[in-house]
């Protein structure tokens, strides 16, 4: 049996034009003048200021590269870096890992008419603040809180296990968060899959697992490739779940911007951190974009 | 139902349209929330200004509205300041050690002497070296306190609460948290090997660095005000380095275990000043907002602000017994004589300092 690719399905055109008015480029305008406005030029201005320096207190543009020198020379800022991606790489694969089987069992083994309750029981917990839900979190992990005390007073351990203010808090909080986010992605590719390649496959001899793993998992990859790439660029640049949940106990990048912007104003400093931020973000992009097929979602 | 989406636009052409709509988002982003509205008064201060029992008096009094916006760490005060328009700030609460700065860059205005209560001030607040900058006021005293230690009273022993090496004791390895805020925590350091925080210099850092990062082992969690009262109340931690009565005097009526006090070596003091931008375009209301401020009335409203409680730099705050018992009033004499004034560092030697603490964080 060989691996099922599915024809691309043949759409009309939309009308070009509504009343003698080029309708599709009037769409477009909107989002262009909104992506120029709010991420090219922020982003042009950011790299800028990130050869600029602080000098006795007021920013100077000497168009230089220390603050990236800085930043590589400083083992603790590259460590931070480090850190960053390692506690993104185990939240989406943790995050992919809880949220695959249940946007399977939703998007099969649930009948249609539950499916929209189950997902938005799925979603509720996006109702909540995020920061709410960290010191919620804290309440449940911390030294008194509910799983300390229901182990100690059921004798399973003598003293407080170390839960909250660690990386483990951090990775649960996160993985909290995106498994609802990924849920919905993979969700909405799954049921795109048309059911008659499913049944063809059975009817070609195939069991459960071979059609798992032959159709539905290779077709449902560009949900998984969105929602872990959007976990991951989310991930990566959160600076509150870290804060609360791991108690600011290891650097990672987003504190050490936030550590240049509130201390010290030191905006190139901060500059030069996103940027390399946002350069591991696009390398992935750039590793990971034949897999993201946004059309698919 | 079929719409000639033409004639919506008729007499518009495209260009003028797309450039109207980016004039109109460009106008949108770059008012800034409140600026210089008619009958209204911006303060950019810290958050226990926000607290509405301290601000809806003055808003009566004087019929105006007042545009709070909080901020932490005079960096970014600056760069808020930067960022806006001549004018539309009235009011900045600042810490003190820094208003000399700030005046010479031309930020803040000269304060007439007789707008502070000097009489009832606390003598130390009002001789402070950075009070006045060559005989002139810019920001006056309005709250203070100390960086010192918070502490569970059930399972720390006072005797150790107060000793300035409380960080580095075995007996509370992993049950120690760490108010986030570099500036006095190194501070506190050189205190605890026994450097005066004024003297300290860019070549004693590399000692207090290596102090600091001996104290990691022993740390749970290191945050901000809310995230270290939230580990001491939940039981996480027994202990805050850099944290006084701006920590857990409020958490005291429901938590009465909870207690803080000084090192023994004393504590660093912390005063925050009031002043009126050189660039306001009301500075008579500014200063009626900093009168009131000043006031018996609400100096007693600001020493027991929500955000949080400090003493009030005026001795003749309206505050009831029992606040006075959780600021420890009693023992502020003492406590003042004790205590150390902040260094004044310039900015290569803050850069140094915050350099030490996020190693200290990464570490």
């Amino acid at each position: 049996m060989t691996n099922i690719s599915v024809p691309r399905e043949r759409t009309e055109r939309p009308p070009s034009s509504l009343g003698g008015l080029p309708v599709t480029k009037w769409v477009a305008y909107p989002a262009f003048i909104f992506s120029i406005l709010f991420f090219v030029a922020p982003f042009l201005i950011m790299f800028a200021v990130s050869f600029w320096q602080r000098i006795s207190g007021r920013l100077e543009a000497t168009w230089t590269i220390q603050n990236y020198e800085k930043f590589f020379s400083k083992s603790y800022l590259v460590e931070a870096l480090f850190n960053s991606l390692e506690v993104t790489i185990i939240t989406t694969i943790i995050s992919v890992l809880i949220a695959y089987p249940l946007a399977y069992i939703v998007a099969f083994k649930v009948p249609t008419k539950w499916q929209r309750i189950i997902l938005l029981l799925t979603i509720l917990p996006f109702w909540t603040a995020y920061v709410v839900r960290s010191y919620s979190w804290l309440l449940v992990l911390s030294d008194n809180g509910i799983v300390n005390s229901t182990m100690l007073s059921l004798g399973i351990i003598n003293e407080p296990l170390k839960l909250a203010y660690t990386r483990g808090a951090t990775i649960l909080g996160f993985v909290h968060f995106f498994t609802m986010l990924l849920v919905l992605t993979i969700y909405a590719n799954l049921i795109q899959i048309p059911k008659n390649l499913l049944h063809a496959a059975s009817d070609l001899g195939a069991s459960a697992t071979q059609t798992f793993l032959r159709v539905t998992l290779p077709l449902s990859l560009p949900g998984v490739a969105v929602g872990a790439f959007l976990t991951f660029v989310i991930t990566i640049g959160d600076y509150i779940t870290p804060q609360i949940l791991g108690g600011n106990t290891e650097l990672l990048v987003p504190q050490a911007i936030m550590l240049q912007i509130s201390r010290t104003a030191d905006f190139p400093m901060a500059a030069v951190m996103s940027i390399v931020l946002m350069a591991v973000v696009t390398g992935l992009y750039l590793i990971f974009q034949r897999y993201l097929k946004l059309d698919r979602i | 139902m079929t719409y000639n989406t033409s004639k919506l636009f008729s007499g518009i052409d495209r260009r003028t349209f797309l450039g109207a709509s980016a004039g109109a988002v460009a106008a949108t982003t770059m008012i800034p929330n409140f600026a210089a509205a008619a009958g209204s008064l911006n303060v950019l201060v810290w958050c226990d200004h926000a607290d509405a029992k301290l601000i809806e008096p003055f808003e009566a009094a004087h019929n105006v509205k007042v545009n709070v916006k909080t901020y932490e760490g005079t960096g970014t005060a600056l760069s808020i300041l930067e960022q806006s328009a001549p004018g539309d700030w009235d009011v900045l609460v600042i810490d003190a050690p820094d208003v000399p700065r700030v005046a010479k860059d031309g930020i803040l205005m000269e304060l007439p002497k007789e707008i502070a209560p000097w009489d009832t001030m606390f003598p130390e607040l009002r001789d402070a070296p950075y009070t006045s900058v060559d005989g002139k006021y810019y920001a006056i005293p309005e709250k203070f306190g100390y960086y010192g230690f918070c502490y569970d009273k059930r399972v720390v022993d006072p005797a150790d609460a107060s000793s300035g090496d409380i960080g580095w004791n075995e007996k509370y390895k992993g049950r120690i948290g760490v108010y986030d805020y570099y500036f006095p925590i190194l501070q506190m350091i050189g205190l605890s090997m026994g450097l005066k925080p004024a003297d300290i210099k860019q070549s004693d850092l590399a000692e207090i660095r290596k102090r600091l990062l001996a104290m990691k082992p022993n740390v749970k969690v290191i945050g901000d005000i809310v995230s270290v009262q939230n580990a001491l109340v939940t039981g996480s931690v027994d202990v805050i380095v850099g944290g006084a009565e701006f920590t857990v005097s409020n958490l005291i009526p429901t938590n009465p275990h909870l207690d803080w006090t000084i090192a023994d070596e004393g504590g660093l003091i912390w005063n925050q000043g009031i002043g009126v931008l050189e660039k306001s375009n009301q500075k008579d209301l500014a200063m009626e907002f900093v009168k009131w401020i000043l006031s018996p009335k609400g100096q007693g409203l600001l020493a027991t602000s929500e955000c949080f409680w400090a003493m009030p730099a005026n001795s003749a705050a309206e505050i009831d017994d029992e606040s006075k018992g959780h600021l420890r009033w009693d023992n502020q004499s003492d406590f003042l004589k004790r205590s150390h004034v902040s260094l004044f560092p310039d900015a290569e030697m803050d850069a140094a300092m915050l350099d030490i603490w996020t190693e200290f964080l990464q570490s």
